[in-house]
């Protein structure tokens, strides 16, 4: 069993900020302290209030919690294979595929910020690990932003495409959520879906996340090309034996 | 702080840089597109939407033959407004909705359309200068902070929660508020209409939403007693229309690059610098500061390697805006603060990127955009890499200073994290604020001699645009390492020659 830990074991700190509707007084303070009271925290000191503008308040919160969870009896999906190099993907879907894995990514919807699916895809990659176009045997194609879903399966049909990566920046309002169903459920419609390994990714993407959404892998911040290359290449592997 | 650079490298991008310009508009006078003719009607006062939302002046220019529409719709529908004896607005509305058409007009004479159309395009533009006259007043009476000024972004989507959020962002000390567009709106050939209360990563730029802001910031302006500006978007397929509104309804500033769309946004070029062209010829008369969108550059790829590319960007953006009429003071050069934080050193590349802008273009309000490529969801490293951000930009003396926020990568930010953003913009400007006249740095240092070194690069890269043309330059991928065909694109279609008898009056008036 675990709790937060400050400077002692099962201290439970944890620090809260927040901003109150309210033009700040001592009465503020009072009201953020009360208010994370309860949340059910305990010791809690209100150490910063102040205003931020008229009618709006800001504090810092520090407190207890009496919960705890049992980390050993968690179970979480990871699609993050062992770390891989280039060469060793290569190797790998030469030896055991015997082909160029045709890979499509896109940002759906009415998305524009490639930035993520740029990281992954394009030859200069992200954080001094190549994208998939400088892979050997990967045949990618970057389908650029706000593309409709409709056509990224028409695209996959046409195409054959292998492993299909959709990306979400935005996720103002729950849009990427509905964006990236809206694929699964064309796929399905077409009957593509069993043809595709389906990857999705963006800045708030979990695992967890992606299982729910019907997806067979999802990639979250800081996730590196070869991370990606190397969960398409096993899949392709097993697919194929 | 004054670094020794190569005066004699920035007169010869200068000379390139026009060089690059000549030819781009040499095709711009010979073209018109859609979206001009479009804020032409907008200017004469024609607004509102048809029975299917679309907006009138789209209506309007969708009916022109093609051969009517090379003459430009300003001959067209003044012929329409002396039989009709209507006013603009009006007239607008009957061919819409199909009541009027514009070909039952061809008897009347041209010299009495374009008299008729000449009489409202005086009343537009004396209304621009009004609301040019207005700020001017305003800013006498409500002086802003010194710069660099805070401008920060608000985009809940709904324009009434923007307001509630940038009256709260101007309490706390913001000097200027953007409304970030809806995702997606630079790609609509049309404006939306009407105040508008759901959008996806921003708020969509209407008229009505320009003046929902524009009354409660010169409400909260009177009440802190300095002017608080207003900013949006004239990029994308509508940027003069975009141009028109704004000079309405008296927006301060308008985002506005001679090549982001065409880079960024797969944008046909022709389109882009053709609207480009008249956006800023409106954006001049108005007054409005226009920001160039270099940023762009550093977040799609490595900053450090696109440092030359940057400045070469700025000489260009500098030299079609000076053929639009701009004067230095309204052209905000873009930058942004986008190297790895994780490079030894990386600080003292941008405090080289950014002296050397403002050295090289001194009259420029230089706009200063923060990290955001390298935000993650580590707010506490975001908070101290954006004080760094606002140390370059005090010390170095740049302009508009987009506030950076710690919650970059994560949300649409928050009323308190903009708080806090500010805050720290404060802090570090107070404290650090005469840091850059006390400094000198180490001649033949690494600040100095990266500044060189991106300037003789950049020069080179000038030279090889200039020979090659901006538009192969462009499509050979010099560019962002994007490539674009002249033909290809979004709004292409919506580009066409001038014919012999073309005419725009609002052209001819400001010239």
């Amino acid at each position: 069993m675990i709790k937060p830990y400050g400077d002692t074991l099962n201290d439970g700190k944890v620090q809260l900020s927040f901003t109150l509707p309210i033009p700040w007084s001592e009465a503020a303070d009072e009201a953020a302290r009360q208010l994370v009271v309860k949340m059910g925290f305990a010791d809690v000191q209100v150490v910063e209030g102040r205003a931020v503008a008229e009618n709006f308040s800001f504090f810092i919160v520090y407190a207890s919690t009496p919960q705890t969870i049992d980390f050993e009896s968690l179970a979480i999906p990871s699609v993050k294979t062992h770390k891989m190099t280039m060469d060793e993907i290569d190797a790998l879907i030469e030896e055991r595929v015997g082909r160029k894995i045709r890979v499509a990514g896109a940002c759906i919807g009415t998305d524009a910020h490639t930035v993520g699916i740029d990281a992954i895809l394009n030859m200069k990659g992200y954080q001094g690990d190549y994208g998939l176009e400088r892979y050997k045997m990967f045949e990618t194609f970057n389908r650029g932003s706000q593309v409709a879903v409709e056509d990224l399966v028409r695209f996959t049909k046409e195409k054959k495409i292998d492993a299909l990566l959709a990306s979400q920046v935005v996720t103002q309002k729950g849009s990427d959520v509905k964006n990236f169903t809206a694929l699964v459920e064309l796929l399905e419609a077409e009957s593509l879906r069993d043809n595709v390994i389906l990857c999705c990714g963006g800045p708030r993407m979990t695992s967890l996340l992606a299982t729910e959404l019907g997806y067979d892998a999802g990639f979250g911040r800081g996730t590196l090309p070869s991370e990606v290359a190397a969960f398409i290449a096993t899949r392709m592997v097993h697919r194929v034996d | 702080m004054e670094l020794q650079i190569d005066r004699k490298a920035v007169t010869r991008c200068r000379k390139s840089a026009a060089a690059i310009a000549d030819p781009v508009q040499a095709f711009i006078e010979r073209h018109s597109t859609v979206s001009v003719e479009r804020s032409v009607l907008r200017l004469l006062g024609v607004d509102g939407v048809d029975a299917d939302g679309a907006p009138v002046p789209n209506a309007i220019v969708e009916s022109l033959e093609a051969g009517e529409l090379a003459r430009g719709v300003a001959v067209t529908f003044g012929r329409a407004l002396v039989k009709t004896g209507l006013e603009p607005n009006a007239l607008g509305e009957r061919i819409a909705s199909g009541a009027l058409k514009l070909a039952e007009f061809r008897d009347v004479p041209k010299d009495t359309a374009r008299d008729a159309v000449t009489g409202h395009a005086r009343k537009a533009l004396e209304r621009l200068r009004t609301s040019r006259d207005e700020r001017h007043e305003l800013l006498q009476r409500f002086p802003q902070l010194p710069p660099p000024l805070l401008y920060m972004i608000v985009a809940t989507g709904n324009i009434y929660e923007d307001r509630t959020a940038a009256v709260a962002a101007a309490e706390a000390g913001a000097q200027i508020i953007a409304v970030i567009r809806s995702t997606g709106q630079s790609l609509l050939d049309f404006v939306p209409y009407g105040p508008t209360t759901e959008g996806f990563g921003g708020t969509y730029a209407t008229q009505a939403n320009f003046a929902i802001m524009r009354a409660a910031l010169d409400e909260v302006s009177r009440r802190l007693g300095r002017y608080v500006m207003l900013t949006n978007y004239a990029s994308g397929l509508c940027m003069p229309e975009i141009a028109a509104m704004a000079a309405l309804e008296r927006l301060d500033m308008l985002l506005n690059d001679s090549m982001y769309g065409i880079l960024f946004r797969d944008i046909n070029m022709k389109r882009t610098f053709v609207d480009q062209h008249f956006s800023r010829k409106l954006n001049a008369a108005s007054g409005i500061i226009i920001n160039t969108g270099e940023d762009n550059y550093l977040t799609t790829a490595d900053a450090v390697e696109q440092a030359p590319a940057v400045l070469a960007s700025q000489f260009i953006n500098e030299e079609l805006a000076h053929r639009a009429g701009m004067p230095d003071r309204q052209i905000g050069l873009g930058d942004a603060y986008e190297i790895d934080p994780n490079l030894e050193d990386g600080f003292l590349l941008e405090v080289a990127q950014a002296q050397l802008a403002r050295q090289i273009f001194p009259n420029s309000p230089l706009k200063y955009m923060p990290p955001t490529k390298h935000m993650t969801g580590d707010i506490f490293k975001g908070h101290l890499v954006d004080a760094m951000f606002n140390l370059t930009s005090v010390m170095t003396g740049q302009t508009i200073h987009l506030c950076g926020i710690l919650t970059e990568a994560i949300h649409t930010p928050f009323l308190g994290d903009r708080a806090l953003s500010l805050e720290n913009a404060r802090y570090i400007m107070k404290t650090a604020r005469h840091f850059g006249e006390d400094i000198v740095p180490k001649p033949g240092g690494r600040i100095e001699a990266r500044a060189n070194d991106v300037l003789s690069e950049c020069e080179i890269l000038l030279e090889r645009v200039a020979a090659r043309g901006l538009m192969q330059a462009i499509e050979a991928g010099t560019f962002a390492d994007v490539k674009r065909s002249p033909d290809g694109g979004r709004g292409f279609e919506g580009v066409f020659a001038r014919g012999t008898d073309y005419w725009n009056p609002f052209e001819e008036m400001l010239s």
